[in-house]
């Protein structure tokens, strides 16, 4: 009798047990992987707070990863089909067979459609699908030089404006270092992403007319490979950066470190800044060098994309998601809390109200906002071209080979654009 | 002194006998368990079968994880296509192998049409052979010093082997704090009144440090087999050639170096085999560079197959293909050496 | 016996010195034995030294071996401590002045004994004011943001259980390589040890396949099991065993004794030495490895420490001042068994590892 009972029990336990799952089955749990330059995930995880309490119905599990796990790892996870629903990436058209088109679910495609640049929107496009609205970028970003002035004021050298040259910035640059004693005068991230804006500025072409890379022989990339080595190989700048073979190194370091007069690099880098140099010494964001083909940087990618999950209810969960990040406010705060330029037309109209208290800050953006508006068409399309991904590794390895003796000038672009082909031909192959 | 320290490690001091008495008691009791389940299992099979059985687990994990990956090696080496699927690429042909063996001149790796492999291979090539012959006097040099009637020998032993133990990106990351450019070697050698040297950002240094450190990392393993081989040589060939009066170099070219050939031949071929994989300590200690100076086969497989953003798996196959040919030679080379088939 | 030969061995290389008096070749010996000693140890020494300085202490060049770190002081009306200077004022005293901050060349600064009054001086006459402390805020600011403990659970959990793994399936399969006559016995043997040292890094494409389409990616299975079939350990263990005589197990088998219990209670504690070996080799092997588990382990919840090390090191900026105290975690524990074990581990791989 008493067995009975104590079975009956158990197994009335067992059940339970077995319930809980199911009734929890109305939330739905959504995987958002991020990675940051500077606040961007925490700030994403905050404004997820807000829409979970909203939406009961919705879980977002934010994981922060290092930036070479979205290059290295989620191309292959995502293939495998253990990929996230929601992702911050750099390489839109990389995942393009992956994406969810989120027109269906949307209360409102025209919150994503009306309100960004043509260009990214679409880069995130597979080509049989022309009018997929798939993810959007969160900030506008580009590249620029930013410098150390308090420098250029101990050794008494006037800080140079728009329409400096590159010449004339190396001369002051090197003053700069000669009279403060500081190791380089100038230092650059070891990625041909940044190399390509001062490339351009010395009369790159990156592309032929039907829009596909095109760099064998082209002279101004050559012009500045060849400006940049001579700097490297009399120490005004940094070999140590682009020595680390195909390795990211950020030469960020030097600039915190007050090593270098002038770091190039781009506008993620603010937030950053903002937090670790603050006011130790006044850092100024110039406008990029002037050579014969113009004045340009280049754009850079951060963006946030919706997977698709194959489940209907899934797809509208995330959608719901992408919409909420969209609402003007709500990517206005983003950018404010980041301090991001917005590419968002919507959040531009209503004010991005900065999160910083420090002139420095403020004064960097601005003169973002004005490098935005001089970028040229082909500094849209060096990053948003399906092969961008292939220039970047090319480039960073074949500079880097130059650099270090391994190849001659005329081989750089030669072999860049080879490795273009390659990659181009092998994905014809699938 | 020495004695001890040669102790074997199954004995325990009988002080901790009890502890040791639980666990094999625990021991015991799932040996006797599964004995039950195993002995009916050998009425079913018989001995024979239980032999099968026995080599059974190792096998199937042997298969599935390393055998069938390299036969499903060949499959991607002959597809193209950025799907690590099988289903989803395309059957290329030779056009992978074509690519990383096209060359007008094999010496000249700009002539190459897959240039960074040719320049892995070579990097490969040179840092192995650099690398097994300075371990070889090294390890030699400092297990000879070992053999002598020391003090602390077994302490010394261990310091040279305390390295071995650390993983190759801790080993890394370490040297690349300390030869960097504001490091402190640097630093000592401004003191010293001499010029900071771009020890990373120089190719020939880069690739001299690489060998030192994967010297300086696992020397402390092959000086222990060196240790034991020399500790084995019998000493009544000392003894008679004492009695010829042979000098102290004689004794060494004619009975040290001869009878400690076959331990060196272990150490050259584990060193060998060891050094043409090396991957994780060069990348955390130089990335592969400067440019592509020490860029070695196994980051071109990674390279192509995992890190960079366009995924050329049927290069990194192929790749693959060529490293895992020489290995096995390799392999079969040194089994052939010590003999192994004539005792099997 | 042995200690009589070790002793006779040793007059080959000192035949011609006295037996109490050290001769220059001993000298040298020792000399070259405390190089080899310092050479050893000074890289990891000036590692666990680093670990404790602050970030712009890192990047003093030429770098002091000691972590010294700049003083503060709490000043009211002031939410953080302030860095403390020695100033010297224009008549010519010194003065210890805390910093506000910094505008340009100038300094603006405050006596913590006065906090009201603020004096503005050149930021180029400061001394700093430093001791030297063994800080731990490098290593709680890096656990707080590395994960360390996760990580070291994960790396933990894989090393031994497959070290387990590893000692069980080859030990089996050396027993039945070793003790038993049967078709296709060779062949099996001479297929796995062809693989011997064919690594799983030339592999990687197809093993990755394979992992996935078991759907071991992200499951620490995916590390664990695939490296258990060393062709290593089998070989090993396999040229032990036929060291082992086949009269004991026959004999064993007339007393009624299954194959089981001959493996388990013969054959086992008799290759104890060389399994002690490949437990050594499995752990050092899988506590370090590093290129498998970076590719099998992508969610950072199951990153081992070799894994999490890497990534912190690729993120935006280096962090040394973190990325050093948290190699200095790492190496811990292999240090500590190191430093209990040594004696066994060296004479164990000396003795028995490779036949």
């Amino acid at each position: 009798m008493n067995k009975r009972i104590t079975f009956i029990a158990m197994l009335l336990l067992v059940m339970m047990i077995g319930l809980v799952p199911t009734l929890a089955q109305d939330t739905i749990e959504l995987n958002f992987t991020c990675y940051q330059d500077g606040t961007e995930c925490d700030t994403y995880a905050d404004l997820l707070d807000t829409f979970m309490e909203e939406n009961p119905g919705i879980v977002v599990n934010l994981e922060t990863v290092p930036y070479q796990f979205i290059i290295e790892s989620l191309p292959v996870i995502v293939e495998v089909g253990d990929g996230p629903d929601i992702a911050r990436v750099t390489d839109y058209p990389g995942f393009s067979d992956f994406y969810l088109d989120m027109r269906p679910y949307m209360e409102d495609p025209a919150l994503l459609e009306d309100n960004f640049n043509a260009v990214p929107l679409a880069a995130f496009r597979s080509a049989d699908n022309p009018d997929g609205l798939h993810g959007f970028p969160d900030a506008v970003t580009a590249t620029a030089p930013f410098v150390n002035a308090t420098l250029f004021e101990q050794a008494g050298v006037e800080l140079l404006g728009e329409g400096a040259t590159w010449e004339e910035w190396i001369d002051a640059l090197t003053q700069v270092r000669d009279a403060t004693g500081v190791d380089y005068a100038f230092t650059i991230d070891n990625r041909g992403h940044r190399f390509a804006g001062p490339a351009m500025s010395m009369g790159a072409n990156f592309f032929d007319e039907e829009g596909n890379f095109a760099l064998a022989g082209d002279e101004g990339f050559s012009t500045f490979a060849e400006m940049l080595k001579n700097w490297l190989d009399t120490g005004l700048s940094a070999s140590e950066t682009w020595a680390t073979g195909d390795t990211y190194t950020a030469a960020n370091e030097f600039f915190i470190n007050v090593q270098t007069v002038m770091y190039f690099s781009g506008s993620w880098q603010v937030g950053g800044f903002a937090n670790t140099i603050g006011d130790a010494f006044d850092w100024v964001v110039v406008p990029n060098p002037t050579g014969p083909g113009g004045s340009t940087g280049v754009v850079g990618g951060a963006g946030i994309a919706a997977f698709d999950s194959g489940d209907d209810a899934r797809n509208a969960a995330i959608t719901a998601v992408m919409e909420y990040l969209l609402q003007p406010e709500v990517y206005a705060e983003f950018s404010g809390r980041t301090l991001n330029l917005p590419a968002h037309a919507g959040a531009l109209e209503i004010g991005v109200e900065y999160d910083t208290d420090n002139p420095l800050v403020a004064s960097a953006l601005t003169q973002f906002g004005a490098e935005v508006g001089k970028l040229q068409d082909q500094a849209w399309m060096v990053a948003f071209n399906p092969f961008s991904f292939a220039y970047f590794s090319a480039s960073n390895t074949r500079l880097a080979q130059y650099f270090f003796g391994e190849i001659d000038l005329e081989d750089v672009t030669v072999g860049i654009q080879s490795d273009i082909e390659d990659a181009m031909a092998n994905a014809d192959n699938s | 002194m020495e004695r001890s320290s040669e102790k074997p490690i199954g004995q325990v001091p009988s002080s901790r006998l009890t502890i040791r008495s639980f666990f094999e008691a625990i021991f015991q009791f799932i040996i006797d368990a599964v004995d039950t389940l195993f002995s009916r299992l050998q009425t079913l099979i018989g001995i024979k079968g239980m032999a099968y059985f026995f080599v059974l687990p190792n096998l199937l994990i042997f298969s599935v994880f390393i055998l069938g990956p390299m036969l499903l090696n060949f499959l991607y080496a002959f597809t193209g296509g950025n799907s690590i699927f099988l289903q989803n690429r395309t059957f290329v042909g030779a056009e992978n192998m074509e690519m990383l063996f096209t060359c007008s001149n094999f010496m000249d790796p700009n002539t190459c049409r897959e240039d960074l492999f040719i320049r892995a291979v070579g990097n490969t090539a040179i840092f192995v052979v650099t690398q097994v012959v300075w371990m070889i006097v090294v390890s030699l040099f400092t297990a000879l010093l070992l053999n002598r009637r020391i003090a602390g020998r077994g302490f010394f032993r261990s310091v040279f082997f305390y390295p071995v133990l650390l993983s190759p990106i801790v080993v890394g990351l370490m040297w690349r704090w300390i030869l960097q450019e504001n490091g402190i070697l640097n630093s000592a050698i401004v003191s010293l009144g001499g010029e900071k040297i771009g020890f990373l950002s120089t190719a020939s240094w880069a690739r001299l440090w690489v060998v030192v450190i994967s010297i300086w990392s696992t020397m402390g393993f092959y000086t222990l087999i060196l240790l034991a081989g020399l500790q084995s040589i019998p000493l009544e060939l000392y003894e008679a050639a004492d009695i010829d009066g042979a000098n102290e170099y004689r004794k060494f070219w004619g009975i040290t170096l001869p009878l400690l050939m076959p331990t060196m031949l272990v150490v050259v071929v584990l060193s060998t085999i060891r050094a043409v994989q090396v991957f994780d300590v060069v990348f955390a200690f130089t990335g592969g560079g400067p440019g592509t100076a020490t860029f070695y086969i196994v980051h071109y497989i990674f390279n192509n197959g995992f890190a960079s953003a366009t995924k050329e798996f049927g290069l990194a196959s192929g790749a693959s293909l060529f490293m895992a040919s020489v290995l096995i030679i390799f392999t079969l080379v040194q089994l052939r050496l010590r003999g192994v088939d004539e005792s099997s | 016996m042995q200690n009589q030969s070790g002793s006779r061995i040793m007059e080959f290389f000192s035949n011609t010195r006295g037996v109490s008096k050290l001769h220059l070749t001993d000298i040298l010996t020792y000399l070259y034995l405390f190089l080899g000693t310092l050479l050893m140890f000074g890289p990891v020494l000036w590692l666990v030294f680093s670990s404790f300085k602050t970030p712009g202490e890192l990047t003093r060049f030429p770098p002091r071996i000691a972590p010294y770190r700049q003083e503060t002081a709490v000043v009211p009306g002031y939410d953080d401590p302030l860095p403390l200077f020695e100033v010297t004022m224009e008549d010519g005293s010194i003065t210890t002045l805390a910093r506000i901050r910094r505008v340009g060349l100038e300094a603006q600064m405050v006596d913590p004994a006065n906090p009201e009054e603020v004096i503005r001086t050149s930021n180029t006459d400061l001394v700093p004011i430093e001791s030297i402390v063994f800080s731990a805020d490098n290593y709680r600011e890096g656990i707080e943001s590395f994960n360390f403990a996760r990580y070291f659970l994960n790396s933990l959990v894989v090393t031994i259980l497959a070290t387990m793994l590893t000692l069980l399936v080859n030990s089996m399969a050396a027993f039945s390589l070793s003790k038993y006559q049967y078709r296709g016995r060779n062949t099996i043997f001479l297929v796995i040890i062809s693989t011997l040292m064919v690594p799983i890094s030339v592999i990687l494409v197809p093993a990755f396949l394979i992992i996935t389409e078991i759907g071991w990616n992200n499951n620490l299975l995916g590390v664990i099991v695939p490296g258990a079939a060393t062709p290593t350990g089998v070989f090993l263990l396999r040229q032990y065993m036929l060291t082992i005589p086949d009269e004991l197990l026959d004999s064993a088998r007339i007393d009624g004794a299954s194959e089981w219990r001959i493996y388990a209670q013969i054959i086992l504690p008799l290759a104890a030495p060389a399994l002690a070996v490949l437990t050594i080799f499995s752990v050092m092997w899988r506590w370090n490895d590093f290129l498998w588990p970076k590719i099998v382990l992508t969610r950072s919840e199951l990153f081992t420490l070799q894994v999490g090390l890497n990534a912190f090191q690729g993120d935006l900026q280096i962090q040394w001042h973190l990325i050093l105290a948290m190699t200095v975690l790492t190496i811990l524990p292999i240090t500590l068994v190191f430093g209990i074990l040594q004696k066994y581990i060296t004479t164990g791989i000396a003795t028995t590892g490779m036949k």
